[in-house]
């Protein structure tokens, strides 16, 4: 195999496993957030909008987590600078 | 594919590069500034408003009761700065559904800009309103052991706040995108109205959070001095009075 084609593997594959693990915590922890902050709201009414604010900041932050892993994997599908370069290596 | 319009050359004078995020920024602030010039140029203050005063009022208003609930400080001093992100960041997203617009928000260069602002701005309130010496005392509370922490967390917070905004606008696109290759007919649209509400959302966070940090920064003399009601107690005074004043002061200027 060239270099090529062993970078295009392991990028594609990495992509969807940094995905897919990276969703997974993400996931469980904005289902809590957004549990506690319905059981919060079911409480007290009155406060849904300083709790729907501060929810809202709070899935944002832990989002980013999710965020970065999609970046990652979006670089390595459609930007991945080792694959550039070897392309670039081989046309020479 | 593009996942930048950084990568969109327009203009290539040698050194300087023009590429599409430069443009469209140029564009996105023409148009807010044009329009904010536009919307003002007969205001009144007696009888009737006129339509788009009344609106840059609701705006202003919005946000200035915004930055006060969530900073619980005098929103006044904040309310340029943060007010103006959030225009332009929700300006930008917005327009990412007119054809042929890229988003300047989908570039890493550009949100790195607007979050390197946030970092610079943090201290510049903070030392304004507490003094150089209370300022960077605050980084040794509540041990000097934690001072390392501290700085990497001031780094880390600006990085997040950049790739937060840069890969929800930047998916969004490369989402919308795919799908167009994929399922050409009707999922797009769908994905792009979804964009709106995700852009919008992500400016609020965006300011939300750049309040946050400032109102974090300037808050800390407070907070040492007490327990946690203390941060209202020593500016009750204006928080108090900012939000009733908040509505009489836009309609007297």
């Amino acid at each position: 195999m060239d270099a090529a084609l062993i970078i295009g593997l392991v990028s594609i594959i990495t992509a969807g496993f940094t995905v897919s693990i990276g969703g997974i915590g993400p996931a469980l922890g904005e289902a809590r957030a957004v549990a506690q902050a319905l059981a919060a709201i079911a409480q007290q009414p009155d406060e849904a909008a300083t709790l729907s604010r501060i929810l809202f900041v709070g899935v944002a932050m832990i989002e980013s987590t999710a965020i970065y892993c999609l970046v990652v994997s979006m670089i390595l599908i459609f930007a991945n600078p080792f694959w550039n370069y070897f392309v670039a290596l081989a046309a020479r | 594919m593009n996942i930048s319009p950084d990568q969109t050359i327009l203009l290539d004078l040698g050194m300087v590069k023009i590429n599409a995020t430069l443009v469209f920024t140029w564009l996105t602030i023409a148009l807010l500034a044009g329009f904010g010039r536009w919307a003002t140029r007969k205001l009144s203050t007696t009888g009737e408003l006129p339509p788009w005063q009344n609106v840059l009022e609701v705006l202003v208003e919005g946000v200035q009761r915004q930055i006060g609930d969530i900073a619980r400080q005098d929103p006044r001093p904040f309310l340029p700065f943060i007010a103006t992100l959030f225009i332009f960041i929700a300006a930008c997203n917005v327009l990412a559904v007119v054809p042929g617009y890229q988003p300047p928000t989908g570039s890493l260069s550009t949100t790195t800009a607007l979050a390197l602002c946030v970092f610079v701005a943090v201290p510049l309130h903070g030392i304004r309103r507490l003094g150089l010496r209370t300022y960077l005392k605050n980084y040794l509370e509540p041990t000097p052991l934690v001072l390392p922490l501290n700085i990497v967390g001031e780094a880390a917070r600006t990085l997040a706040l950049a790739m937060r905004l840069y890969g929800n606008v930047m998916s969004g696109a490369v989402v919308g995108a795919i799908l167009l290759t994929v399922i050409p007919l009707f999922f797009p649209v769908l994905v792009h109205a979804l964009g709106l509400l995700t852009g919008v959302v992500q400016a609020y966070i965006f300011a939300v959070l750049a309040t946050v940090f400032l109102a974090a920064g300037a808050a800390a003399h407070d907070r040492n001095n007490g327990g946690p009601p203390a941060p209202t107690a020593p500016v009750s005074k204006s928080t108090a009075a900012s939000p009733p004043a908040a509505g009489d002061d836009t309609h007297h200027n």
